[in-house]
């Protein structure tokens, strides 16, 4: 496991930073609502009444009145968008920047074998997601108790579940992507998850657009469906888990037999 | 025992060409050293050696194995530095040092804190703040702190002062006196001149020179200097005609009777006829288009 741990100390400052980042909105966001709440009853149906816009974040579908749906939209995005940013960008530096920095050189000139570098590595990656979500989810109910307010806990773990997979899908197929660039590319990491992001709102705002729903992993983690059906789709779930996986075993199968320049 | 052995061996990147048809032997306890300049294949062919790159051969063995099929076997006991030296920014010397001993799964730290004192190399140090000396310095302690039977080292001194280097080649000779081989990669002749056994001399992908290095200094190149008035345009064999004050330096590989029949006819102040150094064999093999020994 040494690959293992080197690669979660090597990304301990940048985990750092974007847990703190994100807790710090997602915080933002919980300890606000009690003073929202009492001005959202006049809001919402401004909110609501917003066209485009309104569909494009489900507000049309959602009462921003009660937590559980103002926290689905606001801290949702954040989750959503920002963990994406972060799976996105360990994901793709993770092989391509050894070849960048040329300390590929230097681990593969020791008797390690390249499955075990590519195994180690990716399970890094998605220990560092679990790790920022958790300590997101347990910061957010501390908080939400603190400040005196409940919830549907199902539906709150069940919204945090489809973002810890959305962005441990982005990491698994940047990580993919990455075992074919020779350059660290964080452009082409941010690129997707942006891409992937704009997907689900035009899906959102026109039925017109609705096929777009497939192709993007933001489809399953829309607050207002899972909200009002209390489950996650797993059509789109399973879409994407299967595509991660197509990434993920490309990846395997490039960087076995890649040339490290 | 051959320790390392390449037969046919080339490499193509894209259309551009890495090494072509390469063959040769490195003897166990040998210090081999291995001449080109940039871009002649050196780099390549030690890629392919530890299992970096992927190029199509009849054979090409460490340790009597193949390197496809036994890569994990052989390079536990290879010690290998880049021409780079290069390292994870924000690590400390010592956790750089640390995580190679690791990926062996060894205990090097005995080995590698007497390296550290030999090499001067402050290990508390991060890598941001080395220069390209310091950084090379920790290379050497990654390659020698396991007591590999092998050395492969890419153009290990640039960077190093020269008491540094003293310091690095005593290490290696001892190492070497101990039965381990060393393969040195390099565009330093003297350095090879003065503690290799044996070189090959690449020349755009292709070996042109493979020899003991006293054999290789020992061509029927000569170096011909003298002061007075030649005419030499008549002579076959002549090369790199330097004139220089009414002194006159070039290379000549022919008959010397006919060299003395030309000389005898010139009004001649002085004559010296030496071998060649290596650092001059280097520069025939390269000047001379096509020449094989």
């Amino acid at each position: 496991m040494t690959i293992y741990l080197h690669e979660l100390k090597r990304n301990k400052v940048s985990l750092m930073i974007w847990t703190t980042v994100i807790v710090l909105f997602v915080l933002m966001i919980v300890i606000i609502y009690p003073d929202m709440k009492k001005e959202m009853e006049s809001l919402n149906e401004l909110f609501s009444s917003m066209g485009g816009f309104s569909a494009a974040f489900s507000m049309d579908r959602l009462n921003l009145g009660v937590l559980l749906d103002f926290y689905s939209i606001e801290a949702g995005t954040v989750l959503c968008l920002g963990g994406a940013f972060y799976a996105s960008m360990i994901g793709i530096s993770s092989l391509a920047k050894e070849e960048k920095d040329h300390t590929a050189d230097f681990i593969l000139s020791h008797p390690v074998n390249r499955q075990k570098v590519i195994i180690e590595k990716f399970l890094a990656i998605m220990t560092l997601i679990i790790l920022m979500n958790v300590v997101v989810v347990v910061t957010t109910v501390l908080t939400i108790m603190v400040i005196g307010e409940t919830l549907d806990w199902k539906i709150f773990y069940l919204l945090h579940a489809s973002y810890l997979l959305l962005q441990m899908e982005v990491g698994a197929i940047c990580f993919g992507i990455s075992a074919f660039l020779r350059r660290d590319s964080i452009g082409i990491g941010l690129g997707l998850a942006t891409t992937l992001y704009f997907f689900n709102m035009v899906a959102n705002i026109t039925e017109k657009a609705e096929v777009l729903k497939y192709f993007t992993p933001f489809a399953y983690t829309e607050g207002a469906d899972i909200i009002t059906t209390g489950t996650l789709d797993i059509k789109y779930s399973l879409i994407w888990l299967t595509i991660s996986l197509v990434f993920l075993v490309g990846g395997y199968i490039k960087y076995r037999s890649k040339d490290i320049l | 025992m051959e320790i390392i052995k390449i037969e046919s061996l080339s490499k193509y990147y894209g259309k551009a060409r890495g090494v072509t048809d390469l063959s040769f032997s490195v003897d166990q306890g040998e210090f081999f050293g291995f001449i080109g300049p940039n871009g002649a294949g050196k780099s390549t062919t030690i890629r392919v050696l530890l299992g970096l790159i992927h190029g199509s051969y009849d054979k090409v063995e460490i340790f009597g194995k193949d390197i496809a099929t036994h890569q994990q076997e052989i390079l536990a006991d290879v010690g290998f530095m880049s021409s780079e030296g290069m390292f994870y920014n924000g690590m400390k010397v010592k956790d750089i040092i640390r995580l190679s001993a690791d990926l062996r799964k060894k205990d090097c730290s005995v080995e590698a804190k007497r390296l550290c004192d030999v090499l001067q190399l402050d290990t508390s140090r991060k890598i941001e703040e080395l220069s390209l000396g310091n950084r090379k310095k920790v290379s050497i302690v990654c390659a020698m702190q396991h007591r590999p039977s092998l050395y492969i080292f890419d153009e290990p001194t640039s960077g190093l002062d020269p008491l540094i280097q003293h310091e690095f080649f005593t290490l290696l000779k001892e190492r070497n006196k101990e039965g381990a081989t060393v393969f040195l990669s390099s565009h330093i002749l003297s350095e090879i001149q003065r503690y290799c056994d044996k070189a090959a001399i690449i020349r755009e992908g292709k070996i042109v020179a493979y020899d003991n290095v006293e054999k290789l200094t020992k061509t029927k190149v000569r170096r011909i200097t003298l002061i007075g008035n030649v005419d030499i345009e008549s002579l076959a064999g002549v090369s790199q005609v330097k004139r220089l004050n009414g002194s006159m330096t070039f290379f000549y590989e022919g008959e010397i009777k006919n060299l003395l029949r030309v000389l005898e006819k010139a009004d001649l102040k002085d004559l010296m006829i030496n071998e060649p150094d290596l650092e001059e064999v280097f520069m025939h093999y390269y000047k001379k288009e096509g020449e094989i020994l």
